[in-house]
């Protein structure tokens, strides 16, 4: 009982174990919205360790930048202000979403261009085999005549069986 | 269509997947372009590394080619180029330093141990500087120019190739610019 007892509490404790590392304390009491302030950090990505975000990451200059996005947001700055000010340090990559713009319009709307070629492609091999259905000859008098006898012969076939 | 065209086709679509691949492999995800590039250079105002009364700001470079060294004695990859910046120096090339998120006493003993290229060091202990230039990982070297536009960002360490096929070219063609 006492063992099951303490692994529970284990487990609750683990649980709750915040996922972030090196999260700093900061004071959301004031003008910062702390919802504001995590959503925004999650966003950017982090430089040196570039495939975590400025919210995972345990780099020197990710708790700089931290602490660089929450001074911000204490004088008041928007968050466009503040994508902004990283933006042009750091250029575009720090954003996970990027820009639309005329150097990634391919990445944008390459998809979209690629699905209408699928579907230009489609449409035409579906009216080239309609074509060529349509041009098909049909059966010629005899051939007909032949599909006939042996349809009624099946059948007859069938009812002399039952 | 005819048939030779539709069997080479995948074949094609193969083979450009291909290189685009390929050359995605030699890429190095590390260098991020800087946004600052023919940008002006960011202001900035900082004590000394050696002598901690006095200022290094912006306005030293002003008028001069100057080649702009982020450094810190934490970093391995600083070491490895110090001896190129020692010969950039002696070449006659100006340069300055940011001691950056370093100790004092350590980045002295440095440049007593390794010898000193730099004109003079801005001692950022914050990183904030750091941060106003854009730089995510020292070593990171910069090209001013005379008028104080960033003109070229090397990242990570400087190597003689580098040196020989851009840096050196880019100073002595920013030098004859008379702006």
């Amino acid at each position: 009982m006492n063992l099951w007892r303490s692994l529970l509490i284990a487990i609750a404790i683990g649980s709750v174990t915040p996922a972030w590392a090196g999260l700093e304390a900061f004071d959301f009491s004031g003008n910062v919205n702390e919802d504001r302030y995590k959503e925004l950090i999650a966003e950017v990505r982090c430089l040196v360790c570039q495939n975590q975000s400025l919210a995972d990451s345990d780099a020197g200059l990710a708790h700089d930048l931290r602490m660089e996005v929450y001074k911000l947001m204490e004088q008041g700055q928007s968050d466009e202000q503040i994508i902004d000010f990283l933006v042009s340090r750091y250029g575009d990559f720090v954003l996970y979403q990027p820009p639309v713009k005329p150097s990634t319009y391919l990445l944008w709307y390459g998809p979209f261009v690629l699905l209408a070629l699928g579907l230009l492609l489609l449409l035409r091999t579906l009216r080239q085999r309609r074509a060529q259905i349509q041009s098909e000859p049909g059966l010629s008098p005899e051939e007909q005549q032949r599909v006939e006898r042996l349809l009624n012969e099946s059948d007859s076939g069938k009812e002399e069986r039952q | 269509m005819p048939a030779f065209v539709r069997y080479l086709t995948p074949l094609v679509l193969f083979l450009a997947l291909a290189g685009l691949l390929y050359k995605g492999l030699n890429l190095n995800p590390r260098e991020v372009p800087s946004p600052l590039i023919g940008k002006p250079a960011p202001e900035f105002s900082l004590p000394g590394l050696e002598e901690p009364l006095t200022t290094v700001s912006l306005d030293d470079f002003r008028g001069e080619v100057t080649l702009f060294n982020v450094w810190a004695t934490w970093c391995s990859g600083c070491r490895a180029e110090h001896p190129v910046l020692m010969r950039l120096a002696e070449a006659g090339v100006r340069i300055y330093g940011l001691d950056y998120k370093d100790d004092r006493n350590d980045a002295k003993r440095w440049l007593l141990r390794y010898g000193n290229p730099y004109i003079a060091n801005a001692f950022d202990e914050s990183g904030k500087v750091g941060i106003d230039w854009g730089v995510y990982g020292t070593p990171e070297t910069f090209i001013v120019d005379r008028n104080g536009i960033i003109r070229y960002k090397h990242i990570g360490p400087i190597t003689i190739d580098a040196v020989n096929t851009k840096i050196m070219p880019l100073i002595e063609q920013l030098k004859e610019d008379k702006g």
